[in-house]
């Protein structure tokens, strides 16, 4: 009886999977493809990141609907096709392979992972399709010894610049001489801005008086706190995402501990706001952009306006990848990814971010400033644009 | 075949190389692991390790990381073997984060920012080649007198070392050769992606890979093998449900498992011939399912 039972569930579910598979393609590969301009999305739908993750797909989404009412693209529709990487890797391997070989899109807008950014890269150059990652900061993302990636292109500065930044700006305009950091030993993003701060700050003639570390996840973060405030600092650089941001700047100002609060773009989240509002008071934040620049309200508005939420960070990276890639497009003046890869790498656009020139040699937006932001009563406050020298 | 296809295969292949190990140490010796990524970190690294900067051919550098994966587990045995059950696994557990915590913070391997430019020198004919040979070698170590010892071992441990089986050297050894094919399976992992990065091999990982034993059901080589490539490929089928498919995936296994406690094959195995038959019946299936899109 258990045996039927058994045999009976396994081959619905097998059913139900196969069939599944089956009709995920139709609706994607339908003689009306000539019409349409497919778009790969990747990023995380699901798991730590997944509140960026989804604005950034809503984002594209939106952009998609208003371009395609306005007539789209080269007279054609644009379509988004996103999957779920998870912030894996290996899921995004699988992504691309499926967003290449499968729906055929003719180049893809994310992830905003590192690690799933380089990854992708060899399926990328086998296919021939390009890809625009939104906040992969790492270097390696589109240079890999010294040689650039064919395929691979990003619309935000990298780590080595924003850590650069983070210390300059601290050394010498706000004039710091200690600073302690604070990072997440486990994690790459993390790792790498804590490398270039210490550098420049050290360069700058600054000192770092204690550098801590702890692992993603904890939610306990006094130990080291402990031994910051025995070390006195002027700042602390804590490079890391704004859940743990905000756990390690309350129990920081639990311990008494003064010093200004400094971070990267893993801070800016209304999360942030909501968890730890007077602990992250007065604190400093690299940025990719003023949040209150007139220019880019417009987007915050329509985006609001759809949704009914705030738009994260990545949106605004989103919408610039956006417009990068429908500038592509158009200056190909043919849907063909190869031709679209080629007219990435001359891209020279103004966007919600900056103005984008992409190197030919690094596929970065070159000389891209920062703006450095400075939390005050929960808001967040434009100081200044700001690039190191 | 398209490359979507194809590299599902793959990862379901790397997923089995690891799996047929485990399988060992779990279904015959009855030993849990939850520390197995962290032999396939190991197999990963030095099998990148020889090509990269010594620019060794992709077979003696995979077989290097089996090897290395097996070395540090004589290390592991030595000091844990002793322990009885449920103690050996929070061991295992614990190695497996250590292994990806040191990794971290290892420089000269990129640390947590990962290992990109690793060869791609992985493809589906050498890892299905690669996993027919580690199934002969399985099945053949089972059926012999060594095989048939850790059996005993796994039901009965104080009666088999009162018959005069050594049940230290049993254990040691399940757990070498399950190590070395985490190890290569790691190797197999670290050319296909061309990057490394220690999070690849967190503890959901290990779990990933227990589960996968379990869902086969314990004892049984086929059962591995269906498990692996059912549950490799299952998240991706579900792609369809988007934010939704690791719910329905959680779903779809807690059900199998409740209305088959002793999973898929549940100790049985398929003889060699009507395996065949079921590779070329799934392969059809999968043909039709994916390569009709």
């Amino acid at each position: 009886m258990s045996k039927k039972i058994t045999a009976i569930l396994l081959t619905c579910i097998m059913i139900i999977t196969i069939g599944m598979t089956g009709c995920a393609k139709p609706a994607d590969t339908a003689p009306t493809a000539s019409d349409t301009i497919k778009v790969g999305w990747m990023g995380s739908l699901t798991g730590d990141q997944a509140v960026w993750g989804q604005c950034e797909f809503n984002t594209v989404k939106m952009l998609f609907e208003e371009i395609n009412a306005k007539g789209g693209v080269l007279g054609k529709q644009l379509e988004a096709i996103g999957y779920d990487t998870k912030g894996d890797p290996q899921e995004a391997v699988n992504v691309a392979k499926r967003l290449t070989s499968q729906d055929k899109v003719v180049a893809i807008i994310g992830p905003n992972a590192s690690g799933s950014a380089i990854s992708i890269a060899s399926t990328l150059e086998q296919a021939k399709v390009a890809d625009i990652a939104t906040v992969a900061t790492n270097p390696k993302v589109t240079v890999l010894d010294g040689k650039v990636k064919p395929y691979n292109f990003r619309v935000c500065f990298i780590d080595p610049y924003q850590g650069a930044v983070a210390a300059g700006y601290a050394a010498d305009v706000l004039k710091f001489k200690n600073a302690a950091i604070l990072y997440d030993v486990a994690d790459d993003y993390s790792q790498g801005l804590a490398e270039y701060f210490e550098k420049t700050f050290i360069e700058k003639g600054g000192a770092i008086v204690v550098k801590e570390g702890f692992k993603g996840g904890d939610v306990d973060f006094r130990p080291q706190l402990s031994k910051i405030k025995a070390a006195n600092p002027d700042v602390i650089f804590m490079p890391y995402f704004f859940k743990e941001v905000a756990l390690s700047a309350n129990q920081a100002r639990e311990l008494g501990i003064t010093a200004a609060l400094m971070g990267g773009d893993g801070w800016p989240s209304d999360q942030l706001i909501t968890m730890a509002k007077d602990a992250v008071n007065g604190s400093y934040i690299v940025n990719h952009l003023d949040f209150d620049d007139p220019e880019v309200q417009d987007l915050k508005t329509r985006y609001k306006a759809k949704y009914n939420q705030d738009l994260e960070l990545n949106g605004f990276l989103g919408n610039d990848a956006v417009l990068m890639l429908v500038d592509a497009i158009q200056r190909a003046g043919e849907v063909d990814s190869e031709k679209i890869a080629k007219a990435l790498e001359t891209t020279d656009i103004k966007g919600v971010t900056g103005t984008i020139k992409i190197g030919k040699d690094t596929h970065n937006p070159e000389g891209k400033e920062a703006a450095i932001i400075k939390l005050v009563d929960g808001k967040y406050v434009f100081q200044q644009k700001y690039s190191p020298k | 075949m398209d490359t979507y296809v194809q590299g599902i295969l793959i990862l379901a292949g790397i997923n089995l190389m690891a799996v047929l190990g485990l399988s060992l140490l779990t279904g015959f010796t009855g030993l849990f692991s939850f520390g197995h990524a962290g032999f396939m970190a190991i197999g990963g690294y030095t099998a990148a390790t020889m090509t990269v900067k010594f620019h060794w051919p992709f077979i003696p550098a995979l077989l290097m990381g089996g090897l290395m994966a097996a070395l540090l587990s004589v290390f592991i045995g030595r000091l844990t073997l002793n322990l009885k059950g449920d103690y050996f696994c929070i061991a295992t557990l614990g190695f497996g984060e250590a292994t990806r915590l040191i990794l971290d913070n290892v420089q000269y391997f990129g640390g947590a920012r990962g290992w990109p430019g690793i060869p791609n020198y992985t493809t589906l004919t050498n890892v299905i080649f690669i996993n027919i040979i580690g199934i002969i070698i399985l099945a053949n170590l089972i059926r012999s007198r060594h095989g048939r010892n850790m059996i005993a071992v796994r039901e009965e441990e104080l009666a088999s070392q009162i018959v005069g089986i050594n049940v230290f050297k049993y254990k040691m050894m399940s757990l070498m050769i399950s190590a070395s094919y985490a190890g290569i399976a790691g190797g197999l992992m670290a050319h296909y992606m061309t990057f490394l990065q220690p999070k690849m091999f967190s503890l959901i990982k290990s779990t990933e890979l227990t589960i996968i034993v379990i869902f086969g059901g314990l004892g049984s080589i086929s059962g591995s093998v269906l498990g692996a490539v059912v549950l490799t490929a299952l998240p991706e089928v579900l792609r369809s449900f988007a934010s939704w498919r690791l719910v329905v995936y959680g779903l779809a296994v807690i059900i199998i498992m409740i209305s088959r406690p002793e999973g898929l094959m549940g100790g049985y195995e398929f003889t060699p011939s009507s395996m065949r038959k079921l590779f070329s019946r799934l392969k059809k299936k999968n043909i039709t399912a994916e390569g009709g899109k």
